[in-house]
């Protein structure tokens, strides 16, 4: 099963006024068959750490690493990293226009196995996968991402997720932008993932809504460019009540 | 910011004009034409119509001499198709709008004219090879589509040398005419052509340029119309890498009523000193009610140290108009969408092909001629694997091998 580890991450990003640090020592290690939420509040880094673990250029390691199974990932172009098993269902998905979204899904799988899908069997768990998330058969034809509403924009990041089949899933606020229907249908999606048993998940999220659906068995509490605090899913229901207010002070002490 | 917030912030805008203020189209439908070379001083590249154009480098075709070669000129079509030699001035649907035009009109002396019967309904493509040999020639060619035809005529322009030409383009009462213009002549050739089309009632145009080849590539493409009801569909693809030059430019003169026009221009650059310029002109006079109007530039700059400008121009004389509007924007590579697909796995390379053939998509679409918009995907691929070669070849001298998600 595969291991993702994260240690003493720390990231910067240029600004005019030269780098700015966000993550400062981020710890966190995320095994197959484990999904773990993290929390935290608005411009607290969540974003920043799941792109740099998908290796966003904008994002410059300072220091600390990244390992899948003891390979270091801060070593490996982004493609390889999809390659390795890494998946980032992005906060807000990219609008690739004239590329359609078979054409689009095609050339990701045939990239990620090294080889094209057999062409009958593909057809049938593309359409599968788009019923699964309740988007038509239609999408297919579509140019990625351009003109789907946000809700469509994160049903197609977990038909990414179904048909590509990696390692580690990373979601970025998949929940946000969701009606409650859409909610249900997203979460359907990613526990049907997570039930596959070997699958490791990150799901990071500002709002405790998306964990009635989907049960995390770590919760990490993310303040200012690391983790805070770490717990069981209680630790949800606390933040639930009270917010992260009793975080922040800590923080700002 | 995102670089792909940045694209949209400085590349959609819908009047991203050129440098220097747009000049009123009243001045430009009254510019001199003119067969008359001596009408035309040689231009210096203050002038209006040759400011973007590098006009040191084409003092061969600002000379008003006899060529130094004849172009090869090639045709074949189905049966039906008349090709016949005619003197130069026997149609005069077009008359030179700078210099060099009028030079070539002069030097070429006579034409090939390719005559679409009459209600003939071609099968297959006509086919106009005009090969430059490496000298300095002209070219001069006629397309006399008959009334309620139906044809394709396709083109090519190839070879090595200083070309001046001019294509006249006579769309009968009823006729639907495609023609391509393919500019693909050698790294060093030079290129300077004006097409002139005059469209009859209830006929249609689909007129397509598209240029990927030579140092220095200026069309100018005129559209009229000689009745109500007519319909031009001007496209255009251009592909200018280091060195080379396109340089594109549209006077669409909307004077009969319930005449439409829709120009479409895409423009991929990569490479140092790659260049395009592209300037729509488009006038409604005040007879033109009905007209229904819409151009539009989009150019994707692939590399640092390429350059394209861009200049729509839109003038209304008439209140009643069906539509009219334009929109130009020109835009980096975003490289969210590249890590975008990336991210899923697709190596950068593959990534590139894929977003830079999803800008060409819908242009290569509406083409309607499969065996160009084949050979047109054909040449992007090579253009993009040349650029990936020097991109890695530039990372490569400066030492940045490759690094994490670079
Ligand atoms: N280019 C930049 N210049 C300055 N600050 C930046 C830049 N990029 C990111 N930041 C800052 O980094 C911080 C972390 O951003 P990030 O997107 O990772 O937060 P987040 O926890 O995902 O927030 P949200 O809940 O809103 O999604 C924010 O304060 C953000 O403003
Ligand atoms: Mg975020």
């Amino acid at each position: 099963m595969a291991t993702l580890e994260i240690r003493d991450l720390h990231v910067s990003v240029d600004t005019e006024n030269g780098p700015k640090q966000i993550l400062r020592g981020v710890d966190l290690t995320i095994a197959g068959g484990q999904t773990h939420a993290i929390m935290g509040p608005n411009g607290s880094g969540k974003s920043t750490l799941a792109y740099s673990i998908a290796g966003h250029p904008k994002y410059n390691i300072t220091s600390g690493t990244v390992t899948l199974d003891g390979e270091d990932v801060l070593d490996m172009k982004v493609d390889e990293r999809a390659r390795a098993g890494l998946f980032l269902a992005m906060q807000y998905p990219v609008e690739v226009p004239g590329v359609s979204v078979a054409n689009f899904l095609r050339t990701a799988k045939t990239a990620i196995d090294g080889e094209a899908p057999k062409l009958r069997t593909w057809i049938k768990d593309v359409n599968k996968a788009l019923g699964d998330l309740e988007m038509d058969p239609d999408f297919g034809t579509r140019n990625v991402n351009e003109g789907f509403s946000g809700g469509e924009k994160k049903r197609h990041e977990i038909v990414q997720l179904e048909l590509l089949d990696p390692k580690i899933a990373i979601l970025d606020e998949t929940d946000s932008g969701l009606d409650i229907d859409a909610l249900r249908i997203v979460s359907t999606g990613v526990n049907r993932f997570a039930e596959k048993g070997d699958k490791g998940i990150l799901l990071i999220t500002h709002y405790t809504r998306i964990l009635r659906y989907i049960t995390p068995d770590f919760v990490h509490v993310f303040v200012d460019g690391r983790v805070a605090e770490e717990g069981g899913p209680e630790l949800a229901e606390e933040l639930e009540a009270n917010g992260y207010e009793r975080f922040l002070k800590a923080g700002a002490k | 910011m995102s670089a792909a917030e940045t694209l949209v912030a400085t590349g959609n805008r819908a009047h991203s004009h050129g440098p220097g203020s747009p000049v009123p189209l009243q001045a430009r439908s009254e510019r001199p034409t003119s067969y008359d070379v001596a009408d035309f001083p040689v231009p210096n590249g203050r002038e209006e119509e040759w400011r973007f154009t590098p006009v040191k480098a084409l003092k061969a075709l600002f000379a008003d001499e006899a060529g130094t070669e004849t172009p090869k000129v090639d045709a074949s079509g189905p049966d039906g198709v008349v090709f016949e030699t005619v003197a130069a001035d026997s149609l005069k649907v077009g008359t030179p709008q700078d210099r060099s035009a009028a030079i070539a009109w002069n030097q070429a002396g006579e034409a090939l004219a390719v005559r679409i019967p009459v209600e003939a309904e071609l099968t297959e493509a006509v086919h106009v090879n005009v090969a430059s040999l490496g000298a300095r020639g002209f070219s001069h060619l006629i397309v006399d589509a008959g009334r309620h035809s139906r044809a394709i005529v396709i083109i090519d322009h190839t070879g090595a040398g200083e070309l001046g030409s001019n294509v006249e383009i006579v769309v009968g009462d009823g006729a639907e005419l495609r023609v391509v213009s393919i500019q693909q002549g050698d790294h060093e050739s030079i290129h300077l052509g004006q097409h002139d089309a005059l469209i009859g009632r209830d006929a249609r145009l689909h007129h397509v340029a598209v240029t990927l080849g030579g140092k220095i590539v200026r069309i100018g493409t005129n559209v009229r119309y000689a009745g109500p009801g007519g319909d031009a569909e001007l496209l255009g693809v251009y592909f200018a890498e280091s060195g080379q030059h396109h340089e594109h430019r549209l006077f669409v003169d909307h004077e009969a009523a319930n005449c439409k026009s829709n120009v479409l221009y895409k423009g991929a650059l990569a490479g140092d000193k790659a260049r395009s310029v592209w300037i729509g002109d488009v006038l409604i006079r005040a007879a033109a009610e009905g007209t229904d109007t819409f151009e539009l530039n989009r150019n994707l700059v692939l590399t640092d140290g390429a350059r394209a400008d861009s200049v729509p121009n839109l003038e209304i004389e008439t209140g009643e108009i069906e539509g009219a509007g334009h929109a130009s924007a020109t835009g980096r590579f975003d490289d969210e969408q590249l890590f975008y697909l990336q991210a899923r796995g697709i190596p950068e390379d593959e990534a590139r092909r894929l977003v830079v053939s999803g800008f060409f998509n819908d242009i290569i679409g509406k083409i309607g001629v499969p065996e160009v918009a084949e050979h047109l995907h054909d040449v992007i691929e090579q253009k993009l694997a040349r650029t990936a070669e020097l991109s890695a070849a530039a990372a490569a001298a400066t030492g940045h091998t490759a690094v994490a998600g670079q």
